[in-house]
């Protein structure tokens, strides 16, 4: 699978009010209609700074509060200080989730000493089946270190709106379900702005080259 | 080179590839990602080819209490996955199940998956009735088999 960095960099802000604004703002709503699918379409360009200081970077993340793979509280504000490549998912997905997982993991092994300022976080959208225990061993399992996080139903769902991520339970024969969840890798800056992301097309190899950018 | 040659080197290519071409139906390169911690799910990969139409309808291995074929899809950049009735393989077209596509879900592990270990799986066909085959486990999240898996 090749993998295709994309990032947006919308025109130069300009007064509400003006056409070029309601265009943002119509595009924004969109978004929120549409999903990561649209979003994606839409981010194309590539450029050193990704979206920081754009209304798109704005638009992606938001506060949330759930629990780690050790039963500690984490907040939006505890990503701060360090980049942040965020996947939603679950651990009973057998293939697209350790797909993206190892390939963050090997991206940042390319990144050698830069690694350290890159923090790898796995938010589940089944917190229902995925409790602290089980992700503490699910992350352990991928040479890098993984932030697990998981909370209430509520705190998931919050979470995952911040970052526009769509999921839904797909009931299967017998009582067992998968989840249809948006499988896009966020990286999101220091100060926790929305910088760029990546999807299932997106290789090793371009993720590590865009965060050697990135992080400078 | 003469006329005669070349008709012989094309009369080699063509002689070749049909020894390429298996006689029955055979499925090669098994292989699933090993599962990380307590996962309860697992896929395996793999490629059948037969040279006359077949159906792959049904799949186990002792490794899980069930197993399913199953279609991936990206609609946009939401992914699906999706239980399938059977698996077509038409005459002389090799059909591979690979990450991100058509695999063999294996529902209820009884065991984690190990990098390195290996485990059978039996495939049940229309026609060529059940074939077992050995799965080679690689890196969670590989997105293909190693050398190993190849021999099997």
């Amino acid at each position: 699978m090749a993998r295709t960095s994309s990032t947006s960099h919308p025109p130069n802000p300009s007064p509400s009010g003006s056409p070029r604004f309601l265009l943002i703002a119509a595009i924004l709503a969109g978004l929120v209609v549409l999903g990561t699918g649209a979003f994606l379409a839409l981010s194309s360009r590539d450029t050193a700074r990704g979206v920081a200081g754009t209304a798109l970077s704005n638009a992606i993340g938001g506060p949330f509060q759930l629990v780690d793979q050790n039963g500690k509280t984490v907040t939006d504000a505890d990503l701060k200080g360090k980049w942040s490549l965020i996947y939603f998912g679950y651990t009973h997905c057998p293939d697209a989730c350790p797909t993206a997982l190892n390939d963050i993991s090997i991206a940042l092994s390319d990144l050698g000493p830069k690694r350290d300022a890159v923090r790898p976080v796995f938010i589940t959208v089944d917190p229902e089946r995925d409790t602290p225990e089980t992700l503490k061993a699910y992350v352990a399992s991928f040479d890098a270190p993984i932030l697990a996080l998981t909370g209430s139903a509520e705190e998931v769902a919050k979470a995952a709106k911040g970052y526009r991520v769509y999921y839904a339970k797909h009931p299967e024969a017998g009582g067992d379900y998968s989840m249809d969840h948006s499988s896009v890798i966020y990286v999101m800056d220091p100060e926790g702005r929305f910088t760029a992301s990546f999807t299932h097309e997106s290789a090793p190899e371009q993720i590590s080259e865009r965060l050697k950018k990135l992080i400078g | 080179m003469s006329i005669k040659l070349i008709a012989l080197a094309a009369s080699l290519a063509i002689a070749s590839a049909a020894l390429a071409q298996p006689t029955q139906l055979e499925v090669n390169n098994a292989w699933a990602g090993a599962t990380p911690g307590k996962a309860e799910n697992g896929a395996a990969y793999l490629t059948i080819q037969s040279p006359t139409a077949d159906r792959l309808v049904s799949v186990s291995s002792p490794v899980a209490k069930k197993a399913e074929l199953h279609s991936m899809s990206m609609q946009g950049a939401v992914m699906k996955m999706r239980p399938i009735d059977g698996l077509d393989v038409p005459a002389g077209q090799p059909v591979a199940l690979k990450p991100g596509g058509e695999h063999i879900m294996l529902m209820g592990l009884n065991q984690q998956l190990h990098e390195g270990q290996s485990f059978p799986l039996t495939l049940d066909f229309e026609k060529a009735g059940p074939r077992t085959v050995t799965v080679t486990v690689e890196k969670a999240g590989a997105k293909g088999p190693g050398p190993a898996a190849a021999h099997h």
